[in-house]
């Protein structure tokens, strides 16, 4: 995802948030992960806006994508320039609405924003993760947020919404946790990725690993791998726009220039963007949770592992309510990805609802301010909570 | 969000539908019909309906809908998922109307048609008098930009029935007025004095 970080225009906000942190798994306790590895101690990063109501019912979780992080909205200090990434749509009166509802935002196991991650001390080295990091799945995501939930004592959430790799958690929480989770909204997300996908994420890592300062993901105390990681964001955003988006954005038009120079500088607009794209990520994100979080993003399969094959196996114990948005121009999860979620969910007779929305700006478009999206899902968080 | 009367029309069907039972609405439109038999009469709705906008208006208003195109996504639900299959307004649409009707009896126990009646006099005299392709309030295209395209009179739905294989279990020929928020039952010929035809149709 990328960022596009704007006030509000309606000027409303959720005022000054604060990071908060859970440790748990503490060893000899460790967290069992997936891929069969432990890991101990986990921190988790979150934050929260909305107060929690008497009965604990009006809980709404949302879950980033790959390069976001706890703060979805607010400021954490009045001098901020830029708001939470979410804070077109979390505030007072927003479509996510702050007065009614709970909201927690739970950064993610493996980021580097507050979480541990490959960037975190390992208590038996004393010294940062790197690669000994363990590999980490969409399961483990939602495991470590679970955690949090039992430490919080909320049994219970009205939505979890989430969109591209959110979305992924939100749908690993539906069929983990089948009786806690009453609605639910994957936004431009799918069930598993195509070989395209794999394919960006593949090329994105090997940028990464090309870089000599990796040095096998132990750079830390060194020069970091920069030139990688900004390689793997600039393929990121092509994944994240269209070519319609990019034709009326940029088209051919040449930057701070009237002619070509017959160089290899950033001649086209586009080009500048990309650079500038992957200047701005190097100074907020890890090259290692990079890697280990598209790797998370890869193995994502949900009918693989809870249907043998089957996505609707996969969603026979679901029990939320759905809404599903996929969006015309997106081309990293195509429209007919959510429609075979929405197959699967109705051959289970599972209430959803599913809407397409017309949108030039491609896979980002959950991010960018959208009357419509704000509208579908205050009626459908409206819904949600007159129905428990 | 306030209650809107319904529709003449819709309010026939409405008076059909039994409460609590579980609805899917194809081509439900901005949800009108759904909200209030979700309200006044406790059902458990779903919708199909291909326009954004008019799915938009549906999910704002609470009500469960899916975008797509009616006959393709009517196939995806079990047997018997639903007690009612409405079909308002919408079969003089349909390119294979027959497979539609195939596919709401096997997803609901009954179905609901209605539909502009194409035997009425106005239609009628267009043709015999003018010699031009009808165009009146109910059916306002021109031949050239109509997308109803399987335009049907009341009888020609009783043939149908026979030959698809349904029974016809309630029917109501009604003329409405302003925009069809008014109307009258009618009677006397039916076929030639209705606007528009509702059935009420279940399984052989």
């Amino acid at each position: 995802m990328s960022e596009y970080i704007d006030q509000d225009q309606s000027g409303a906000t959720v005022g000054i948030v604060e990071k908060q942190f859970f440790t748990f798994s503490t060893p000899p306790d460790m967290m069992k992960l997936e891929s069969g590895s432990s890991i101990g101690p986990v921190t988790i990063a979150y934050e929260t806006c909305g107060s929690l109501n008497q009965d604990k019912s009006n809980v709404i979780l949302v879950l980033h994508a790959l390069s976001g992080d706890s703060h979805m909205a607010g400021y954490y200090d009045p001098k901020d320039t830029k708001p939470g990434w979410w804070d077109i749509m979390v505030g007072p009166g927003k479509g996510i609405d702050t007065d009614k509802y709970f909201v927690i935002c739970s950064n993610i196991i493996g980021s580097c924003a507050g979480s541990t991650g490959p960037s975190s001390i390992n208590p038996e080295t004393n010294k940062e993760y790197g690669t000994h990091f363990p590999m980490i799945t969409i399961g483990d995501m939602v495991e470590a947020q679970k955690a949090l939930f039992d430490h919080l004592k909320i049994k219970s959430i009205l939505s979890v919404i989430g969109g591209s790799v959110g979305g992924m958690q939100v749908l690993e929480w539906c069929v983990r946790y089948p009786g806690m989770i009453k609605s639910a909204i994957p936004l431009a997300t799918t069930t598993k990725h195509s070989a395209l996908a794999i394919a960006f994420n593949e090329v994105a890592r090997q940028a990464i690993m090309a870089d000599p300062n990796w040095n096998d993901g132990h750079y830390y105390s060194d020069k970091k791998p920069d030139m990688g990681l900004a390689l793997a964001r600039m393929i990121g955003h092509i994944t994240y726009l269209s070519d319609e988006s990019m034709r009326l954005k940029f088209g051919r038009k040449l930057q701070n220039r009237s002619a070509l120079s017959f160089e290899f500088g950033a001649e086209f607009q586009v080009e500048s963007y990309l650079q500038h794209q992957g200047k701005k990520f190097i100074e907020r994100f890890d090259a290692n949770s990079f890697l280990y979080i598209t790797k998370a993003a890869d193995y994502f399969d949900l009918a693989g592992q809870y249907g043998s094959g089957s996505l609707v196996k996969a969603f026979a114990k679901c029990q939320s309510k759905f809404l599903i948005v996929s969006y015309t121009s997106d081309w990293l999860y195509p429209t007919y990805q959510s429609k075979e979620m929405v197959k699967a969910m109705k051959k289970n007779n599972l209430d959803v609802s599913f809407c397409e929305i017309d949108a030039q700006w491609g896979h980002d478009a959950f991010l960018l301010p959208s009357d419509r999206l704000d509208n579908l899902i205050r009626g459908f968080l409206r819904s949600a909570s007159d129905e428990t | 969000m306030k209650l809107e009367p319904l529709r003449y029309d819709l309010k026939i069907i409405a008076s059909w539908i039994e409460p609590e039972s579980k609805i899917l609405g194809l081509g439900c439109g901005e949800g009108d019909l759904l909200y209030w038999l979700k309200k006044e009469k406790n059902v458990k709705e779903r919708g199909i309906e291909i326009e954004e906008s008019k799915v938009v208006k549906c999910i704002e208003k609470g009500i469960s809908v899916l975008q797509g195109d009616i006959n393709e996504e009517i196939e995806d639900y079990p047997d018997n998922a639903f007690d009612y299959a409405i079909c308002s307004q919408t079969l003089q649409q349909v390119y294979e109307p027959s497979n539609l009707i195939h596919a709401m009896m096997r997803v609901a126990k009954m179905g609901v048609v209605s539909f502009p009646n194409f035997g009425h006099i106005k239609v009628r005299m267009q043709l015999a008098l003018a010699g031009s392709a009808p165009v009146t309030k109910e059916l306002p295209y021109s031949w050239h930009d109509t997308p109803n395209i399987r335009v049907l009179s009341l009888n020609d739905f009783k043939k149908f029935s026979e030959q698809v294989g349904f029974k016809i279990l309630k029917k109501a020929a009604i003329n409405t007025k302003e925009n069809q928020r008014h109307g009258k039952m009618v009677t006397f010929l039916p076929n030639l004095f209705a606007t528009y035809g509702i059935f009420l149709i279940g399984k052989e």
